[in-house]
């Protein structure tokens, strides 16, 4: 049956196959049926966790609303949105968390590749040990460490301003939470040490996916290290190096517990989530936290866009779904 | 050769050193700070002077143990309530996604993998005046509720990924071999399909666990605060004096069982997320 649909003659037959399923289609139908029972809750759970939400953010987001007088609340169309973006302190928090995503994934995406490869390349003994080390950071709540960075750094409590004395510019004076870009400096630097090990085994698995004939005959041929890594290697693990970029990208652009923690957006550190958090949780202001929650969603679908358009990153097939 | 392979084997040793050094010096960081005497905290060392363990009597039975104790079992029972909800209602959907065929099936992995990219803070906000409205601010199921966001998802694409590699045939095999469907189930397709499961379950208790966001923002006091929430809420015995020392007690408690898991089951681990990641 399935060789008469693949092959129609006319355009006619081309689309009857559709009529012609119903031949098949009590068992389909029971197939789908079943599909639809095992797998609906999930698929409603998913949906109502995060489309209701979302939803309502849109909606209240039109409203002047803050909590501590919630009678107030008046319809006033985009004003928010219009308070929001021309609001110095979003275009601020806006940059700091594009800084902070651009640095992040540049410097996790050479970490995290030299880490891939060394547990492909480890020997058997030593993968073990290497791949249980890599996965700590992982493993590790997020603000534990944020707090393990902090006091690490921290003026009173730390002893790199003591070890690192003999750098430039460091000295037992130094206070890094005291302005923006030493601030930014720890937390990028605790937000990379926590997040590599989880891009690094995407690349592992990307650069298993690099047949190593092509590896070898590059170097029978001749090729240098870098040649084969360049020319050969990266080229065939584009995709999953894509991937990596995306989900990372996106993970960093909704920092916030690094943030929180270390400095809580003093001296210009505050980052977007920051920003809707203190907004709506903070200062009750429900109203502009939604117009805020919703312009971070759209950051985060344009971000996919951009990806999928322009980089043509294939997210469904390099996932699994073929 | 044989300098060859001497020098190969230092580069290693070198090379796993760092790994190491990488992987654990903020660990140990913490770890040595949680030993400090209070006094003793601004001497610019990385290792206590004194040991002590005087930071993990306050946690645990001293002026900190209202807060730290009430969030460690918030912590646990609400990722592990938050887990095996996520693990369930996956498990039922990956089998449908890698056993049956039906429209829709790509729907559910785009709505997973739309929702894991979903930022938090975006949900925090309508969440958090619902929850207010309709009792479940400052509540266990306030936190589940909104954690199955983070779990469910992974889980979904992991699992979907493990099943599609059992081979389904052994079930009907074991059938013509004479086994009744439920023994074939149970003998056969359970003890395949029981490792991913495993697996996902342990990724998902990583994320909730992990959770800052929600657990600021949807509670108030101990009764429903999770561990890394109340670590921003720890304050030191008197008001001139610093929480460092409680904090780093309550994270290396916090840090160890992840450790443990994560030393036992490296391997499934990597292998779970790499399947659910990356893989054709």
């Amino acid at each position: 049956m399935t060789a008469e649909v693949a092959t129609p003659r006319t355009v006619e037959e081309a689309v009857k196959p559709r009529k012609k399923k119903p031949v098949r289609s009590d068992r389909a139908k029971a197939e789908a049926r079943l599909g639809w029972m095992l797998a609906g809750p999930a698929f409603v759970v998913m949906l109502l966790v995060t489309v209701y939400p979302i939803l309502q953010a849109c909606y209240d987001s039109l409203f002047s609303y803050r909590l501590t007088a919630p009678d107030d609340k008046a319809f006033i169309g985009l004003r928010n949105y219009i308070e929001v973006i021309t609001d110095p302190v979003f275009l601020q928090a806006l940059l700091v968390t594009v800084v902070i995503m651009v640095v992040s994934v540049i410097v996790e995406l050479v970490l995290g590749f030299a880490l891939a490869l060394v547990m492909h390349r480890a020997i058997t003994q030593l993968r073990g040990l290497l791949r249980t080390a890599i996965l700590v950071p992982y493993g590790i709540i997020t603000v534990v460490s944020a707090f393990a960075w902090f006091y690490a750094f921290d003026i009173n409590s730390g002893f790199v301003n003591h070890w690192f004395g003999w750098v430039p510019g460091i000295s037992t004076d130094l206070n890094w939470f005291a302005q923006q870009g030493t601030s930014l400096f720890v937390i990028i630097a605790s937000e990379i040490w926590k997040t590599t090990p989880f891009i690094s085994l995407l690349l592992l698995a990307g650069l298993a996916q690099v047949p190593s004939e092509l590896e070898e005959a590059a170097e029978v041929d001749g090729a240098t290290w870098w040649q084969r890594l360049t020319r050969v290697v990266l080229p065939n693990m584009k995709a999953a190096i894509m991937v990596a970029v995306l989900f990372r990208a996106l993970d960093a652009f909704r920092i916030f517990d690094n943030v929180f923690i270390m400095t809580n957006g003093a001296n210009d550190t505050t980052v977007l989530s920051l920003l809707a958090y203190r907004t709506s949780i903070g200062r009750l202001e429900i109203g502009l936290g939604s117009a805020i929650s919703v312009i971070l969603f759209l950051c985060v679908i344009l971000i996919c866009f951009i990806a999928i358009k322009l980089f043509k990153v294939d997210l469904a097939g390099a996932r699994g779904e073929s | 050769m044989r300098t060859m392979s001497t020098r190969l084997k230092v580069g290693w040793a070198v090379i796993t050193v760092l790994v190491l050094i990488y992987a654990l010096f903020p660990v140990a960081s913490i770890v040595a700070t949680s030993f400090k005497l209070p006094s003793q905290l601004n001497l610019g060392t990385f290792l206590p002077k004194t040991w002590t363990t005087t930071n993990y009597e306050e946690i645990l039975t001293g002026s900190a143990k209202d807060l730290f104790l009430p969030s460690l079992r918030n912590s646990i029972g609400i990722s592990l309530i938050a887990t095996f909800i996520a693990v369930v209602l996956a498990t039922l959907a990956a089998y449908a996604i890698a056993r049956l065929d039906f429209r829709g099936k790509r729907l559910i992995l785009t709505a997973a993998l739309g929702v894991s990219i979903f930022p938090v803070v975006s949900l925090v906000t309508p969440l958090f005046n619902l929850w207010r409205n309709i009792g479940l601010y400052d509540t266990w199921l306030g936190l589940i509720i909104p954690y199955l966001s983070l779990t469910l998802p992974i889980s979904i694409w992991t699992l979907a990924a493990f099943f599609r590699q059992i081979p389904w045939e052994l079930e009907q095999a074991a059938q013509v071999d004479g086994a009744t469907s439920w023994q074939a189930f149970r003998k056969v397709i359970v003890p395949l399909a029981a490792p991913g499961v495993f697996t996902t379950a342990l990724i998902a208790f990583f994320i909730a666990w992990n959770d800052f966001v929600y657990g600021i923002s949807l509670t108030s006091t101990s009764a429903a605060r999770p561990v890394p929430a109340a670590l921003a809420f720890f304050t030191g015995a008197s008001q001139f004096e610093e929480p460092t020392g409680a904090i780093s007690a309550a994270a290396v408690v916090v840090t160890i069982p992840v450790v443990i898991l994560v030393m036992l089951f490296q391997r499934q681990i990597v292998s779970g997320l790499t399947q659910g990641a990356v893989k054709g």
